[in-house]
């Protein structure tokens, strides 16, 4: 990049059950946001006129979610009116794309300090509540043969052969590593409770996790697609894939991202900003990218676009020593590990949305939080995030932890 | 024993009687354990339960919460606080679950909390009678309906009948609250109350509320519909209009009524309790508490009335002149069944004077009846045997002295005399009287049947029985008597004048008068120092300053009547202008015949025109300091004889912003060092009528307050 890009701070909040008995069901998302905002700006010492953009991804961008939640989110945190917001919306890719965008303002010279994140409230903005012609407009979904997500999902495993049994095995190690992670404190400095306005706690821990899943649990699930594909979009994969006899739906609620609130959000700066404001870069953004692929299998992309971050950043796989991968779901990662033959111990090592949960919008500021937390701790030197998003983009930014 | 009793009848019906400690039943601790018990008892009864009336064993059905509880809490306490809020809700949110049918009997008045309670029943039924008011008035004192109140009346009337409800706190009877979907159905008597209740209850054995339904939708749409969406801006839009100065409570409001269009019923309750534990945290809602509940009902209780004088009450008045106040005095004691004669200098005016009391109460529904107990006369014999004549002629003192002189001859056995004279002292007025003893001061406001407060004067011969007597005559037609020692100006009448004096200072300084009023309306003034100096006319405040000298001068004190602005500039724009005011021809704003008033354009020039720039927060120091300071000085000498009266006294009588608590609350929440450094600070900068009072020194050295 013509000037280098730091990361100064990474937080975010808990992630509360994404139904209307979630915790944080009854804080607006402007509000989760705001909460943030007025930490990282108290635990950096900002003044936050001296910060020249924020941008937040958003993936429902209606009601509550509407009208430039970026700003407004700004507001509340009563900073100053001279903060612009920005809300950005390319579906799962929106928290890190945001990241990504807020790098390339400052690389270009365009900003000298930028805060970027998201912010989904998943249990006030279901997913698909902003509608949109990529989900209904028979001129885009019939010749594209969009189908949903989750029929995406079983059509990977189908294709790679991944058995119920498989996706649910990678379920449990996400658990499992969610369990080590949360036990051993890992999360604790990076995730800030929600209060409310008397200082009176909402909520300080991920709600989604159940530690004590078992393999026995899990395979007791129901199929969550079937349904959806025999509506006839597993008819609509089999235009667009005609090897195959039929899809397989061997994912369940238990082996797909969980459905959440939350927010994350990331200080990024140059390096002189951060002299200034006398605030420790933590990690140097290497490079990013933003792909488009086929948008039936939709959730394939995070391969692609590893490589070709990779070529960006001119870095081989085997330099990055842990990688985010967001769990959509199991036949995501399992795909990813296939098909760059990444080993497992150097991927999502503190569980991922399967058992932390996905809060779409806000997903990739937390995941390359969780990263960069994890880098440090194990004091290695790059990490790679990665997401897919919806009609086969994906994201993916490659990090170099600043060493002390 | 228990405070809640327990019985049960031969249809399996439970009926829950509220006979708690004191005199209302309460919602505080002892209500919520004793509530919480029963709530263990009926979930016990499992089948063997049919149905459960909730009533009163008092003349009132349920009380609110406890409102000194609230004036304790520190920030501290927060999470305590909510907690007791939750284990409150959570016992209706079981007791509207029982999943048998829950009727609320409601006997008497019933205000916040016992509302909140009933609208977790399934039914709720009321006596009806004129004498029961129910509401939600929880606004009035900074807080909200936050037992659910708010929360529950959105989803059971709609956010557009709900919301107007609890944004304004008006009580109702239950005729009114029939109409408003708030009760459901009314009864004779206690009886008949009993009765339907049970009648309801077995007609209804699968009660559930509209919210637990599976397919309830809120009444009017929720927050996805762009009908109330636009509903909702237009309200938050409104507010400001309405409610001049900071005013949390109405927006902790419209918060919890956006959330509950937003989220599910169980999350709203929460954000509902939220709300009433910042609101309860808020100085503002302390000072209102304070203020217009404490301090109100000690003041209508009867704190500075003198004791062991027993009880009296007016049976026939007469009021001597029928100007505008002389009418407004006539209706707000006919309203009270008062006989009332009005008297006038002849009998076209007198009748006229009734005649105008007829348009004015044009849409009133006891009209007829108000009109009967008025007898326009201009025969002075027709006062014979009045308790009370009040005197309301023009502010001179041989005008008043000649009608009082005339008509005091009438006065029945046990009668007082009263002026309502608004400046001018009682022991001058009272020369001319034959029992000095026997007359007083009763200052009513304009317009006298809507402004709640009087100023009861007394001057140095009036006896404590009179005073007694005028104390009782104010609470039995229901206004708030604050009791003023005499002195020129009283108390409002002297802080108010400050407040037009300060205004003139700022216009004479070239300041853009524009701001000066729209500064004084965003401080919390209801209207600004010019267009109310309008309202009383320049003419007026010319001739109020001439006589103020003369008394002076009669009292051998030396005033300068040019020291006051707000004299010289009314001198100003009478004399050069001919701008003496609104009922003239304009005096600051200009009246046009169509369309809404605008201030005069040479205004601006009249002072110079280079514009003097004052911040806003200058502006408003100044124009609420120099009543804040009057209002000490007439503490300190006397002429005010307690906090309470202050306080009180300058939200109804002078509309000093209520979110302040009162005159002297305001210096107390401002803290007295900071006021007294402050108002030295703007001595050196403005003059000496800001010097303050040695008393304030004093007191902020020993850490005291006003109380």
């Amino acid at each position: 990049m013509p000037i280098d890009v730091y990361i100064y701070d990474a937080i975010r909040t808990p992630r509360g059950r994404g139904k209307p008995d979630g915790a944080l069901h009854e804080v607006t998302p402007v509000k989760l946001a705001a909460g943030l905002l007025k930490t990282l700006k108290k635990r950096n010492h900002l003044k936050s006129q001296d910060i020249d953009a924020l941008l937040m991804g958003c993936v429902s961008p209606v009601g509550d979610q509407g009208a430039d939640i970026a700003k407004a989110a700004a507001l509340l945190a009563g900073w100053n009116p001279s903060v612009p917001g920005i809300q950005i919306n390319c579906f799962c890719a929106s928290g890190l794309e945001a990241v990504n965008l807020g790098a390339m303002r400052i690389a270009s010279g365009a900003d000298h300090l930028v805060v970027a994140g998201g912010v989904e409230s998943m249990s006030r903005l279901p997913l698909g509540s902003d509608g949109g012609a990529l989900t209904y407009d028979p001129t885009i979904t019939m010749p594209h043969k969009i189908i949903p997500q989750g029929v995406s999902a079983d059509l990977i495993a189908t294709i790679d052969g991944y058995t119920r049994d498989d996706v649910d095995q990678y379920a449990l190690r996400s658990q499992h590593c969610a369990a080590n992670a949360i036990q051993n404190n890992y999360f604790e400095k990076s995730i800030i409770p929600v209060y409310d306005d008397n200082h009176c706690l909402i909520l300080d821990h991920d709600e989604h996790p159940r530690p004590d899943t078992s393999l026995a649990k899990l395979k007791a699930l129901k199929p969550s697609f079937a349904n959806l594909g025999k509506l006839g979009f597993d008819e609509v994969a089999i235009c667009r894939y005609p090897d195959l006899e039929k899809i397989h739906h061997v994912h369940t609620a238990g082996n797909s991202s969980g459905i959440v609130d939350g927010a994350g959000v990331i200080l990024l700066g140059d390096k002189s900003t951060g002299e200034k404001l006398k605030v420790k870069p933590r990690a140097k953004i290497i490079a990013s990218a933003l792909i488009g692929s086929d948008p039936t299998i939709m959730l394939a992309g995070p391969a692609a676009v590893t490589k070709k971050v990779l070529e960006k950043a001119k870095m081989s796989l085997e330099q990055i020593d842990l990688f985010e991968v967001n769990e959509a779901f199991s036949s995501v990662i399992l795909r990813y590990l296939k098909e760059l033959k990444i080993p497992l111990e150097k991927v999502n090592v503190n569980g991922g949305a399967i058992a932390l949960g996905h809060p779409v919008g806000a997903s990739g500021a937390i995941l390359l939080g969780t990263l960069l937390d994890e880098l440090e701790r194990r004091e290695l030197r790059y990490g790679l995030c990665t997401l897919c998003a919806a009609s086969g983009m994906a994201v993916a930014t490659i990090i170099e932890r600043v060493s002390k | 024993m228990t405070g809640i009793r327990y019985t049960k009848d031969s249809d399996d019906i439970v009926t829950l009687q509220f006979d708690l400690h004191g005199t209302v039943n309460k919602i505080d601790l002892v209500f919520i354990e004793e509530f919480s018990k029963v709530i263990d008892q009926l979930e016990k009864e499992g089948n063997s339960l049919k149905g459960v009336i909730i009533t009163s064993a008092k003349n009132s059905f349920i009380a609110g919460a406890d409102l000194k509880a609230i004036l304790s809490l520190t920030k501290k306490m927060a999470s305590d606080f909510l907690y007791m809020i939750t284990l409150f809700k959570s016992l209706i949110r079981r007791l509207e679950k029982l999943s048998v049918p829950v009727v609320a009997a409601i006997n008497g008045s019933a205000i916040g909390g016992g509302v909140e309670i009933a609208l977790a029943c399934h039914h709720r039924i009321a006596i009806d009678s004129q004498a029961i008011q129910l509401g939600l008035p929880e606004i009035t004192f900074g807080l909200l309906p936050g037992g659910g109140g708010t929360v529950r009346l959105i989803h059971l009337l709609g956010v557009e009948k709900a919301l107007p409800y609890i944004l304004s706190g008006t009580l109702l009877t239950p005729t009114e609250a029939r109409k408003k979907g708030i009760i459901d159905e009314l009864a004779s008597d206690h009886n008949d109350l009993l009765q339907k209740s049970k009648t309801w209850i077995l007609n209804n054995p699968h009660a559930l509320q509209p919210w637990d339904m599976p397919d309830h939708k809120i009444p009017g749409g929720n927050i996805r519909n762009p009908n109330i969406v636009q509903w909702m801006i237009a309200t938050t839009a409104s507010i400001p209009k309405k409610s001049c100065g900071s005013n949390i409570a109405i927006q902790e409001i419209l918060n919890v009524a956006t959330q509950t269009l937003s989220i599910n019923f169980e999350s709203a309750l929460r954000v509902e309790s939220r709300s009433l534990v910042t609101l309860s945290m808020s100085q503002e809602t302390k000072n209102k508490i304070n203020t217009l509940f404490i301090q109100l009902n000690d003041i209508n209780g009867g704190m500075s009335r003198p004791k062991s004088i027993p009880h009296s009450a007016v049976q026939k008045i007469g009021i001597l002149g029928a100007g505008m106040m002389g009418r407004g005095i006539a209706v707000a004691c006919a309203k009270k069944g008062i006989n009332v004669i009005l008297k006038d200098i002849n009998r076209s005016t007198a009748h006229a004077g009734k005649e105008a009391i007829e348009k004015y109460l044009e849409n009133d529904h006891h009209k007829a009846d108000i009109l009967s107990r008025i007898y326009p006369t201009e025969d002075a014999h027709d006062l014979k045997d009045c308790d009370l004549i009040i005197e309301a002629v023009f502010e001179n003192v041989d005008i008043k002295a000649k009608v009082t002189k005339e008509a005091e001859t009438y006065l029945g056995l046990n009668g007082i005399f009263a002026t309502n004279t608004s400046t001018l002292p009682i022991s001058l007025l009272s020369h001319s009287i034959q029992k000095p003893e026997n007359y007083i001061g009763i200052h009513f406001f304009s317009p006298a049947d809507k402004m709640r407060l009087i100023e009861i004067i007394v001057g140095k011969k009036t006896s404590k029985e009179t005073l007694a007597k005028a104390f009782d005559f104010s609470r039995q037609i229901n206004k708030t008597p604050i009791i003023i020692n005499d002195s020129r100006g009283f108390f409002t009448s002297r802080v108010f004048g400050t407040f037009l004096d300060e205004g003139a200072q700022l216009l004479e300084e070239g300041v853009n008068p524009v701001k000066i009023e729209h500064a004084a309306r965003l401080a919390g003034m209801p209207i600004g120092p010019l267009a109310i100096s309008d309202e009383l006319s320049q003419k007026l405040i010319i001739e109020i300053a001439e006589t103020n000298a003369q008394l002076d001068n009669k009292m051998g004190k030396a005033t300068a009547m040019n020291g006051e602005a707000s004299y010289r500039v009314a001198k100003l724009l009478v004399d050069k202008y001919h701008r003496s005011g609104k009922a003239f021809d304009g005096g600051f704003y200009e009246y046009p015949e169509k369309g809404k008033k605008y201030l005069w354009p040479e205004l601006k020039k009249l002072y110079g025109t280079t514009q003097k720039t004052l911040s806003t927060k200058e502006i408003q120091d100044r124009l609420l300091f120099r009543q804040a300071l009057e209002a000490v000085r007439c503490y300190d000498e006397g002429v005010l004889n307690s906090v309470a009266e202050a306080n009180v006294g300058s939200i109804f009588g002078i509309g000093f912003p209520s979110c302040t608590g009162g005159i002297l609350q305001y210096i107390n929440a401002y803290g007295l060092d900071d006021f007294y450094a402050r108002a030295l600070e703007l001595t050196k900068l403005y003059g000496d009528r800001f010097s303050p009072p040695a008393l304030l020194k004093s007191m902020a050295s020993k850490g005291k307050v006003f109380e």
